[in-house]
């Protein structure tokens, strides 16, 4: 669906007339350090201001400083660039820029790179001085043009070091240059991008960069024959270009909470980066604990006391807060959990994306411990979750988890620029006296909700404990409290049920098919199914936000389609193995919930791969399926 | 800005309450007849009634033991939370809320054990808050393992043939942590300088740390009993810029030691005294800022205007500026 014009005409006819392409995906890597990372944003960014559809996705090693010129070691950025507005990464790559072969090799062995795609490499290494590099360098690249790559040899050292002493420093410009060139965008929004992205290094620096994309632009223009244009469909009104961690932590800031308690770990840690640098602006703050635990604690202590409190984390860190989010959930104190989930378990794959941890966050803690969960599947969800979340934590009382994960953490995208709403922000704390006879749990009878007594509030003061207790809080000995307290506390998530309206179904309202999805497979899982539909298939989508409560009318909703699947980034048994069967077949995490809770016979796929589900895979997924369901 | 200048405030002032005893009085407490909790607990609510502090400004915060159960026999706030974890829990009170007295109570398995992480961290963040440690040198909740605290050799339920290993001094631990602001050590069975401890600890503007020696009759009878019984156990620290000892006192305790406060040194030496047993203030530095001081830069004045403010500055951070626009610039 996706398939993209790459040769309407020859592109080996030095076109004057640029091809015209509906999307491309651009990969820019080179060992860490060496400014891919820069130069893919700046692309992004002036893809986007173009008013091209973007989706950036960082290419991450798993070592702060691997080697150089290591297969594992690249460093860099991943463009989809498009006519209309781009939701996932999309499928293979369409042109790379590679600093060295080594890195180049990596992507290539992970299968990332389309049959025949066009690859700039830098040829700096045919002239090493280790005999090693030069055979090295070699050998790939005969291997790459044996293998059908569109391999063409890049002098960008050597014409770098034409103006500069040291080309380290701008030789991501010089590459930014001629990819800008290939396709066909304006070097004045370039320059201005540049100028932004220098603006606090001074004139200097920004003359130097905007030198070394002139020319690489130029020597593209005389030496490539590739120019391509991917036309654009500007957007209505203005646009921001943000990644999932920043667009979390602006919803912390747009929420009202004051209070930020985390531990640094991997894909969570940006989010904090970030919020630590802006939080005191608006009159909050980020404290970083000695450990998850105590982050947690902080956060709950803070929350206890007053208003609504969040802390950040990845699956590690939400195993250690476990405990205290059982107190919060039996203190009914109201706290946000971020979880930015990586592979799993244990350390698993740290900058890989998984989403594997709807579980332990739904029934994690021990007891029965009820939480809200939701799932943001785009970046500007990510943004509006927190705010629905500190919303909804502060009325029922209660805990809410936002899962995002690695993928929404590190991809871009222009998103609309947020309208300020007052109503997003947390109401000052009410210190007013409670009235005679109150209690600090007076559950009622229906939705379980109850009135938060604060410290301050004369007449409130009661021991909150996490032990069993009574409406007064005082600790339970009678036989009837933990059934009373236990059902007041589930009942709220009912409460909240009521409150939300099924979710909206991606395609037709009946069919053959039905995928459903949490989370940053939303993207990918519609851009299947769209592309299905436009072929005449009866398939249709619908994505969870909300995984606990659910969303009302889902097995309505199922029930006008012949066959229901999840797609999901979790671990799931594959019926093809040998041992499993019907009996011990273990499904993804959405399946078993759906399940469960419809006696739906929800079928499900599931792929832990460590990146984005493509839309191509799910495709073909839904097709064997749709294949099935004809025999 | 002048508190008294409404003369309506000062009406109210002058007939602000007077609390007494039983407004600071929660639950019946639950302990052992004899345990030492019941002398700290009054002590707590003597102290709380001479510095008059309001009920529903005070917060006693404690993990889980039998300590730890404190909270519930207060009138005031509280959170009885999770073992190990009061302190991190108090310090949350503490940053968002600095018109709170902080108060936690935690036991030698509570926070030499279990938290011992945090009790490091705490005292380096030295947070304005009084930590009393009900150090009975044995876990009393879970009935008679072996603590941190707990003499080498003691025979528990999980040190049949006695524990392995010397114990852990929470004097000395706390006296070498960075930023150490108040190390007391007081006795459940002398009232009255566990009051002036507390009360100065109260006065201290950062964490006072009190190491409170408790007796646990139920597991550890006879654990204190020559202590109790032989005064020459036990030694009275004084100083000008510490405590001072009422004639009553000095002419039970014989042995008195003057040591003052400042001198950390002396301090570090004094605490790994165990016979006679050093009572008094050990270390008092008022001049340690205090975590929450340094980090409280506008917290509270998180008004709408200013979010909005600050948000819309971050949103133009990310905002891009279409060609045209960027052409026309
Ligand atoms: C995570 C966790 N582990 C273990 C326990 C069981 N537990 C409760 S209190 C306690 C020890 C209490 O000893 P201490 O802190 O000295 O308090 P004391 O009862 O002596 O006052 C233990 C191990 C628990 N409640 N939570
Ligand atoms: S078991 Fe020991 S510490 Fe616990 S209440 Fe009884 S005497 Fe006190
Ligand atoms: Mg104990």
């Amino acid at each position: 669906m996706n398939e993209v014009v790459l040769t309407a005409e020859s592109p080996a006819r030095k076109a004057r007339e640029p091809v015209v392409l509906s999307e491309h995906i651009i990969e820019v890597i080179s060992d860490s350090g060496e400014g891919a990372q820069r130069c893919g944003q700046s692309l992004g960014a002036i893809a986007a201001r173009s008013g091209n559809g973007v989706w950036t996705v960082e290419i991450i090693p798993a070592e702060i400083r691997p080697p150089a010129r290591s297969v594992a070691g690249a460093s860099g950025n991943r463009i989809r660039i498009g006519t209309h507005r781009i939701t996932n990464g999309g499928g293979k790559t369409d042109l790379v820029v590679a600093f060295n072969e080594q890195v180049l090799l990596g992507r290539v062995h992970a299968g990332e790179l389309k049959p025949g795609a066009t690859i700039l490499l830098e040829d700096m290494w045919r002239e090493n001085r280790d005999p090693a590099i030069v055979e090295a360098y070699r050998r790939v690249h005969d291997q790459l043009i044996a293998a059908g790559y569109d391999v063409r040899e890049i002098p960008m050292e050597r014409e770098c070091r034409k103006l500069v002493s040291d080309a380290k420093r701008g030789k991501n410009m010089f590459a930014l240059g001629m990819i800008c060139r290939i396709y066909s965008f304006s070097p004045e929004v370039a320059h201005d991008q540049i100028g932004r992205t220098f603006a606090k290094k001074g004139a200097k620096v920004i003359d130097q960069n905007v030198m070394l994309f002139d020319a690489g632009y130029a020597w593209a223009g005389e030496n490539i024959d590739l120019h391509y244009m991917i036309p654009s469909s500007p957007a209505a009104g203005p646009q921001m270009v943000i990644n999932g961690n920043q667009a979390l932590a602006l919803g912390v800031l747009a929420s009202g909470m004051e209070l930020c308690a985390m531990y640094p770990i991997t894909p969570a840690t940006s989010a904090s980066h970030y919020l630590s640098d802006v939080f005191e602006n608006v009159g909050g703050m980020v404290h970083q604990a000695e450990d998850e635990i105590s982050a947690a604690s902080f956060a709950l202590g803070a929350s206890y006391a007053g208003k609504c409190t969040v802390t950040i984390t990845s699956g590690p860190g939400l195993s250690l807060k476990q405990e205290a989010l059982g107190l919060a959930v039996m203190g009914e104190v109201p706290m946000v959990v971020i979880d930015v989930q990586r592979g799993g378990p244990s350390t698993g794959q740290p900058t890989k994306v998984e989403q594997g941890d709807m579980f332990s966050v739904m029934f994690g803690s021990h007891g029965d411990a009820p939480k809200v969960v939701m799932a943001p599947s785009t970046i500007e969800e990510c943004f509006h979750s927190v705010i629905t979340a500190r919303r909804i934590a502060e009325t029922f009382r209660m805990v809410v988890v936002i899962l995002s994960d690695a993928s929404l953490a590190t991809s871009q995208q222009p998103v609309p620029r947020p309208e300020f709403d007052p109503a997003w922000v947390a109401a000052p704390l009410d210190l007013s006296p409670v009235g005679e006879g109150a209690k600090p749990y007076d559950w009622d009878a229906e939705t379980g909700l109850s009135r938060r007594f604060i410290p301050g509030q004369p007449g409130g003061m009661f021991a909150m404990t996490g032990l069993a207790h009574d409406r007064a809080s005082h600790v339970a000995y009678d036989p009837e409290i933990n059934q009373t307290s236990l059902r007041a506390r589930s009942l709220k998530l009912a409460a909240l049920e009521r409150t939300l309206r099924p979710p909206k179904v991606h395609g037709p309202e009946e069919g053959d098919l039905l995928v459903m999805g949490w989370g940053s497979t939303r993207g990918a899982i519609e851009e299947a199914v769209d592309g299905l539909i436009a072929e005449g298939h009866r398939v249709a989508s619908v994505n969870l936000t909300f995984l606990q409560p659910m969303q009302p009318g889902l097995k309505e909703i199922m029930q006008r389609y012949r066959r229901v699947m999840t797609i999901e980034g979790n671990y799931s048994d594959d019926p093809a193995d040998a041992i499993i069967n019907a009996d011990n077949r273990r499904y993804s995490h959405l399946a078993m919930l759906l399940r469960a809770r419809t006696l739906v016979d929800v079928d499900c796929w599931s792929e832990v791969k460590g990146q984005p589900i493509k839309p191509d895979t799910i495709r073909s997924v839904m097709l064997e399926r749709l294949k099935g369901d004809a025999s | 800005m002048n508190d008294f200048t409404d003369p309506t405030e000062c009406l109210l002032r002058l007939h602000d309450e007077q609390f007494a005893l039983e407004d600071y009085q929660g639950g019946v407490p639950r302990w052992c007849a004899g345990c030492g909790d019941n002398a700290i607990l009054s002590a707590v609510q003597r102290l709380c009634r001479d510095e008059n502090l309001r009920p529903e400004k005070t917060v006693f915060v404690s993990g889980i033991g039998c300590s730890s159960r404190f909270p519930h026999y207060m009138k005031t706030y509280g959170l009885h939370g999770i073992h190990g974890r009061a302190l991190p829990l108090a310090e949350g009170i503490r940053m968002t809320r600095p018109d709170l007295d902080v108060f936690v109570n935690t036991g030698d398995g509570d926070c030499c054990s279990i938290g011992a992480a945090h009790w490091i961290h705490a005292i380096r963040y030295n947070m304005r808050m009084v930590v009393m440690l009900h150090d009975n040198r044995i876990y009393g909740l879970t009935k008679k393992q072996a603590s941190p605290t707990s003499p080498i050799g003691l025979k528990s339920n999980t040190t049949p043939r006695g524990s392995w290993l010397d114990a852990l001094n929470p004097l000395t631990v706390t006296l070498g942590v960075q930023n150490v602001s108040f190390v007391a050590q007081a006795v459940d069975w002398i009232p009255e300088q566990l009051y002036a401890i507390l009360q100065a600890a109260y006065h201290h503007k950062g964490l006072a740390f009190v190491r409170i020696l408790q007796r646990c009759t139920e597991w550890l009878p006879k654990l204190f009993d020559e202590a109790v019984r032989d005064p020459a156990h036990v030694q009275l620290l004084h100083h000008e810029r510490g405590l001072s000892i009422s004639p009553a006192l000095a002419k039970i305790y014989p042995n008195r030691l003057e040591h003052d406060p400042r001198d950390i040194n002396r301090a570090r030496e004094i605490a790994s005294e165990t016979d006679p047993i050093p009572v008094g203030i050990l270390y008092h530095n008022p001049d340690v800022p205090c975590y929450e001081d340094l980090r409280h830069h506008g917290l509270g004045q998180h008004t709408p205007e200013r979010i909005r403010a600050g948000l819309e500055a971050e949103f133009d951070k990310f905002t891009i500026h279409p060609h045209t626009a960027a052409a026309a610039e």
